[in-house]
């Protein structure tokens, strides 16, 4: 079975600085991954770069074993890429029921995911449905985010940082909707700070520092140490 | 009575100046364009309807019809190929690039049109009115305003209540975000701007019936859009609409006074009100 998605020797650039050095990394079908790594390691920069913010090849990303790395964001988002940007991004002006709908404005493929879906999935988005988006707690600005993101019925979804902020008791609700996100048949890339979340949720996970992967294994195999040494790099 | 009527002429004036200003409302809203070059596209559009009727001999109304799609591929054109490079996060180059459309278009309009004056005949109507009670209301004053009315009602109803509609707000409040949602905000763009040089082609009608136009006065279009756009607040189309009323009632009180007055009574309540609320009367939370 080949990958959902791959990238090879992806660099990426802020002007000058150069952020990644050469990731390779792969998403298999049905799969969670989770990505955890220190304050500015380049998590983010990757979901940027694999989600067409950031400019490189074409054959640095395949979607499905096609190149796609040339493509622009809106366009990886019609073959089937989508983002739960960091720090959520709602549309300020727009209520919660609309910033829904712009994740299916442009493009929808048909498939699980609609208005209502998202609405079962996430019951009081649909009580706060005309409210302003950015009127919401935290936590449910989050869904907000996570609901945008599916109503395209993506692929592959990539989602930074979803905890960030949040109380636990909050961040347990919102991970109880990552199962049938992927029953749903999604890939999912999840972006962590913390580690135990990352383990628990995850079929595999890799750890980055300063722009390059560090390590790479299933929740299992990898040890604490093993972790420690991939976050701050060896004590040596 | 007299002031009554005056104040009345005024609102019908200040039609005129909301349709002016509809257009750049609009382009301002969605991405923050100042385009110093409107009052010159209105002009553009008064005379692509002079030439329709002119040399088509199609009638008046109809030869505006025909040309407001022509405006929306315009502006469309204008957006995709010029604009939609100079919209940077730095607000200069779309200034600059503005600037320079809008004495290209002033130049371009007088090599072909010369400086001669002209109007659009509506054979009659524009001189028409009726009477209430002591009043006296010019018929096509009046459809000046139900124009502006009408224009702001279909702008309202794509903003909140289309999918482009959605697509404009949200541009406005991040690009970037919507282009993970699938967009694509160049086109988004290109799509207001047409849109909005759509509206400019229906100020460009009532522009060319109500009085005679030469090439030369599109910045002062421009001028009395932009004070009717900061007057009503920026980013929303009733708020527009009311800061053009305004400034045409201060225009006709002022013109009432003695006519010397008339474009500087204007330019005086729009400074007061910039001093009394910097933000408008009704501004929206979109900046
Ligand atoms: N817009 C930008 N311009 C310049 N440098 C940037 C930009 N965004 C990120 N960087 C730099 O790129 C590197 C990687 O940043 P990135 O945001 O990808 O890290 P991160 O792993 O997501 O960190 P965090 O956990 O804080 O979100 C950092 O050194 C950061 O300073
Ligand atoms: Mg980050």
């Amino acid at each position: 079975m080949s990958p959902v998605l791959q990238t090879h020797d992806l660099t990426a650039f802020y002007g000058d600085f150069q952020a990644l050095f050469g990731i390779d990394m792969h998403l298999d079908e049905g799969e969670t991954l989770a990505i955890i790594g220190a304050n500015g390691a380049g998590k983010s920069t990757l979901l940027r770069a694999i989600s067409g913010l950031l400019p490189h090849a074409a054959d640095a990303v395949l979607l499905e074993g096609r190149p796609v790395g040339n493509l622009p964001a809106f366009e990886l988002s019609h073959q089937g890429i989508s983002m739960v940007p960091e720090g959520r991004k709602l549309f300020a002006s727009l209520s919660v029921e609309e910033n829904l709908k712009t994740g299916a404005d442009a493009f929808t493929r048909p498939g699980f995911w609609s208005l209502e879906r998202v609405y079962e999935l996430f019951p009081i988005l649909k009580e706060r449905q005309h409210q302003p988006a950015t009127s919401l707690s935290g936590g449910q600005q989050q869904m907000v985010a996570i609901g945008r993101a599916l109503m395209s019925n993506p692929k592959v979804l990539l989602c930074d940082e979803i905890s960030l902020g949040l109380a636990p008791v909050v961040i347990r609700d919102i991970y109880a909707a990552l199962p049938q996100i992927r029953e749903a048949g999604a890939s999912v890339v999840v972006v962590e700070q913390d580690i135990g979340q990352a383990m628990k949720v995850a079929d595999r996970v890799i750890c980055m520092m300063e722009g390059r992967v560090t390590l790479e294994g299933t929740p299992a195999d990898l040890s604490r140490e093993a972790i420690h040494n991939a976050y701050f790099g060896d004590a040596a | 009575m007299i002031l009554i009527d005056t104040i009345l002429q005024g609102v019908m004036l200040g039609g005129l100046y909301a349709l002016f200003a509809l257009g750049l409302s609009l382009t301002f809203g969605v991405m923050r364009l100042v385009n110093l070059a409107h009052g010159d596209l209105i002009l553009l559009g008064s005379y692509i309807i002079l030439t329709l009727a002119g040399s088509l001999y199609l009638p008046p109304l109809i030869a505006a019809l025909v040309a407001l799609p022509i405006m929306f591929v315009l502006g469309w054109a204008l957006q995709r190929f010029l604009l939609n490079h100079a919209l940077h996060d730095d607000i200069l180059p779309p200034l600059i690039v503005t600037f320079g459309l809008s004495i290209l278009i002033q130049n371009g309009l007088l090599a072909i049109f010369t400086a001669d004056s002209r109007r659009l005949s509506l054979g009659g109507i524009e001189a028409q009115s009726f009477a209430v009670g002591p009043l006296n209301i010019g018929v096509l004053p009046l459809m000046t305003l139900l124009a502006a009315v009408l224009v702001v009602l279909l702008l309202n109803f794509v903003f909140f209540k289309t999918a482009l509609g959605r697509a404009f707000r949200a541009t406005s409040d991040d690009a970037t975000t919507l282009t993970l949602m699938g967009r694509d905000t160049r086109r988004v763009f290109a799509i207001a701007t047409g849109i909005a040089l759509v509206v400019a082609g229906v100020a460009a009608f009532f522009l060319a019936t109500r009085a005679s136009i030469n090439p030369s006065i599109g910045p002062a279009r421009l001028i009395f859009a932009f004070e009717a756009v900061i007057i009503g607040g920026l980013g929303s189309f009733w708020g527009t609409l009311i800061g053009g009323i305004i400034l045409g009632v201060a225009q006709t009180l002022g013109g009432s006074i003695d006519p010397e007055f008339q474009v500087l009574a204007g330019h005086l309540v729009f400074i007061a009100i910039l001093f009394l609320r910097p933000r408008g009367l009704f501004p929206r939370a979109f900046d």
